[in-house]
């Protein structure tokens, strides 16, 4: 087994090392080296467009997933390798999407084989980007209170309402939204998971300036769009299960969230920001950085043990922790760096700033506390 | 490397809860404080028939040589109920300390561990904060020993262990010795102790000792030491996690059943995010703690896991006890409640060993601070 592993290893970075376009191995964390793909993605450089191109024909882009869907099959270990021998040559990730975050665990949970065809290698390649319609200016921390509606008209739906917080609905192709579908059902029953092409006439997208400045968040409005009933996954009314199935993934995901600091020592960057720290900011470091190393290992514990068991409501233990160490991280990263932080210009107000957001999407730090006391400690209500 | 229990050790972890809620309920503290004891060496030989004191002793010498994660295993479940025993002292610290060097003696002292019948006190700290560098006790050469002079406080099992790992000062560095506890010049002198367990002030008037019995080498204590010292935090970082998994179990029981306004106390959003809040520390901690075991069994350089482990462990007691008294309202001030013994062993816990902030500046200088 560990043999198998060792070779899987050996060939994993001899390909990489051929592969790898010495321009994407910068590691680089900015927004602008992101790739996202999608009908409208204009690549930034040839290597970029290569890196993607390669990945993808080995299944790299979404090692996990099944090679019928655009994967490799990899599982967990080989996984893990396929990371660790990217990170040790500084390789970007060729490809990052809502695509793959959430709406393919989705699919590949709940979407029928027809579905997981059509909607997963797309994905994979980078030629489809998705956004996430949940939000509703009414419907936040409660979710479930979503008020767009679709309307059963043949084979079609026709939806009407408004959705917000939606993260690059002006540069996505589809969208996988949550609509009310039974209005006369218990809140939680009468919601259905849909999908439609951003394209569709109706549909329509304004951005939201943040405190931070620019943002990816979107208002998204429905007016009278038409889309096919065959775009739903799960069955109707039964959408709030596929939805909590994604949150879960989605807080993982945000709980994994470094920033701009990623992996490194709190210690390493603080040192290098030349900042000679009051004793009580060095001891609010330390606290701050050995939180951060247990929280990476617990990260890894959790991965480790969905590989055989469902973590499910446990990772509102994730995203609750995760997001609130981060907001900590940039808080100390201000201080230290006091007024050389307080121009737009070095990015680091701008990352502070949106680390405050961190808590609130995805589902709020109140949420994650009363979904952990309800539903992992039993505690009544 | 992965933190998930193996099979073995989810076995070992239902035997060893099986075995101690029989044996070794918190009504057994209680028990012993009651009756002005602080050890039971009937449950200590129970434990040995079942290869817990050789759980760090090599097969050659009748140990089970378990493993440091499989001792953390061990030390969590006794955490849970507040098990007092020589475990980490003898079996995880001294078994640890006798492994690094390699002659007939510590053999000896091994498969006499292993068996049960030998028990071990560590003798390092003369202050109120743990601080090995900082020791005093002098070891002044004559003839072909020493003569040891000065006084240990705070030394866990010292009124009750056979003998004693004494570190002292000698011309060149620090030496470990490996002494009987009656031999003549030492007195102990052991303390009631907050947590009803065992721990004493060992005063060294003119012990004249050998070359026999220094354990390693002269000048050199820290390389016998240090591992001994890691292998016991680890242990003691995993009985934590177990005390605050006990404590917490209480406390959330306590929350499902106390009503007060005519509902249980735990359906208020105040308390339930309290509780929320601490399991998810427990969670965060529980994974520092394994990963100091796994780390120790690797071989590798275990100092910033050790200390992660310790540090996490006493401020994620320190919080689940606190939590637990407070949620527990008056009941949990009282003597007749248990939570109490959970807050006092969490306090001694936490200054064994190296406090928070000694395992925080270990992190810190390996982490570029």
């Amino acid at each position: 087994m560990d043999e198998a592993l060792d070779d899987f290893r050996a060939t994993t970075r001899a390909w990489l090392a051929a592969n790898c376009p010495p321009e994407m191995r910068d590691a680089a964390q900015d927004e602008d080296a992101i790739c996202w793909g999608g009908r409208n993605w204009t690549f930034a450089s040839e290597a970029q467009r290569l890196w993607l191109e390669r990945m993808a024909v080995k299944g790299w882009t979404v090692p996990t997933w099944p090679e019928a869907y655009g994967g490799a099959g990899l599982n967990r270990a080989q996984d893990k390798v396929l990371t660790e021998e990217m990170q040790a040559i500084g390789a970007r990730l060729p490809l990052q999407s809502f695509g793959i975050w959430m709406l393919g665990p989705a699919l590949l949970h709940f979407g029928t084989d027809a579905q997981k065809r059509e909607y997963l290698p797309p994905i994979a390649r980078g030629e489809v980007r998705w956004c996430q319609g949940y939000s509703e200016p009414g419907a936040g921390s409660d979710l479930a209170s979503v008020q767009t509606r679709a309307e059963v008209d043949g084979d079609m739906y026709v939806v009407n309402g408004q959705k917000v917080w939606t993260s690059y609905a002006d540069k996505a192709d589809w969208i996988f939204a949550l609509v009310r579908t039974d209005r006369n059902a218990p809140k939680h029953k009468g919601i259905s998971f849909i999908l439609i092409d951003m394209t569709t006439p109706g549909v329509t997208t304004r951005p939201i300036r943040l405190i931070s400045g620019q943002s990816p968040f979107c208002e998204t409005f429905f007016d009278d769009v038409r889309t096919p009933r065959a775009q739903r996954v799960g069955d109707e009314n039964r959408g709030w299960d596929v939805a909590k199935y994604l949150l879960n993934h989605e807080r993982e995901m945000i709980s994994g969230g470094g920033g701009v600091l990623g992996d490194r020592s709190l210690g390493a960057v603080l040192a290098e920001m030349d900042g000679e720290l009051d004793a009580t900011l060095r001891a609010e470091a330390i606290d701050c950085e050995i939180d951060t190393l247990a929280m990476a290992l617990t990260l890894e514990r959790y991965k480790d043990q969905a590989e055989t068991t469902e973590i499910g409501d446990a990772s509102a233990m994730l995203k609750y922790a995760g997001t609130e160490l981060n907001k900590r991280r940039h808080e100390l990263v201000m201080k230290a760096k006091g007024s050389d932080a307080l121009a737009w210009e070095g990015g680091e107000a701008e990352g502070w700033l949106r680390t405050k957001a961190n808590s609130i999407e995805g589902g709020t730090s109140e949420v994650m506390l009363s979904i952990i006391s309800r539903r992992v400690l039993g505690l009544p209500g | 490397m992965s933190l998930l229990p193996t099979e073995d050790e989810v076995m070992l972890a239902g035997a060893a809860r099986g075995f101690l809620d029989r044996a070794a309920p918190v009504t057994h503290l209680r028990g012993l404080r009651d009756a002005g004891a602080t050890h039971n060496a009937a449950l200590w030989s129970e434990m040995a028939a079942m290869g817990w004191a050789g759980v760090l002793v090599p097969e050659a010498q009748g140990g089970s040589d378990m493993g440091h994660a499989a001792a953390g295993v061990l030390a969590r479940e006794m955490g849970k109920t507040l098990a007092a025993s020589p475990f980490l002292s003898t079996a995880v610290i001294a078994a640890t300390a006798l492994r690094q060097v390699s002659n007939d003696r510590s053999a000896k002292a091994l498969a006499e561990i292993a068996a049960g019948r030998l028990t071990y006190a560590l003798a390092v700290d003369e202050g109120p904060k743990h601080n090995p560098h900082a020791t005093r006790l002098e070891a002044v050469a004559e003839g072909n020993g020493f003569r040891l002079h000065g006084r240990k406080s705070f030394v866990v099992d010292g009124g009750t262990a056979d003998r004693a790992l004494v570190l002292a000062r000698t011309d060149n560095g620090l030496t470990l010795f490996d002494l009987p506890l009656d031999r003549d010049g030492i007195t102990s002198v052991p303390k009631a102790m907050i947590d009803s367990r065992d721990a004493a002030d060992l005063d060294f008037g003119d012990v004249i000792v050998t070359g026999d019995d220094v354990l390693g080498r002269v000048d050199d204590a820290m390389a016998v030491l240090r591992p001994a010292l890691h292998a016991g935090q680890a242990a003691l970082a995993a009985e934590m996690t177990g005390l605050t998994a006990g404590a917490f179990g209480m406390t959330v029981a306590y929350l499902q059943e106390r009503k007060q306004f005519g509902v249980p106390i735990g359906a208020f959003q105040a308390l339930q995010h309290r509780a929320a809040h601490l399991w998810s520390e427990t969670e965060i901690t529980a994974s520092a703690v394994l990963n100091a075991g796994r780390i120790l069994d690797s071989g590798e350089d275990a100092t910033l896991a050790v200390s992660l482990g310790k540090a996490r462990a006493t401020k994620t007691a320190e919080l689940a006890v606190q939590e637990g008294v407070q949620i527990h309202g008056g009941i949990g001030m009282s003597d007749a409640h248990d939570m109490g013994f959970f807050m006092k062993r969490a306090r001694v816990s936490a200054e064994w060993l190296g406090d928070y902030s000694y395992h925080a500046e270990t992190i810190a200088r390996l982490r570029g601070f």
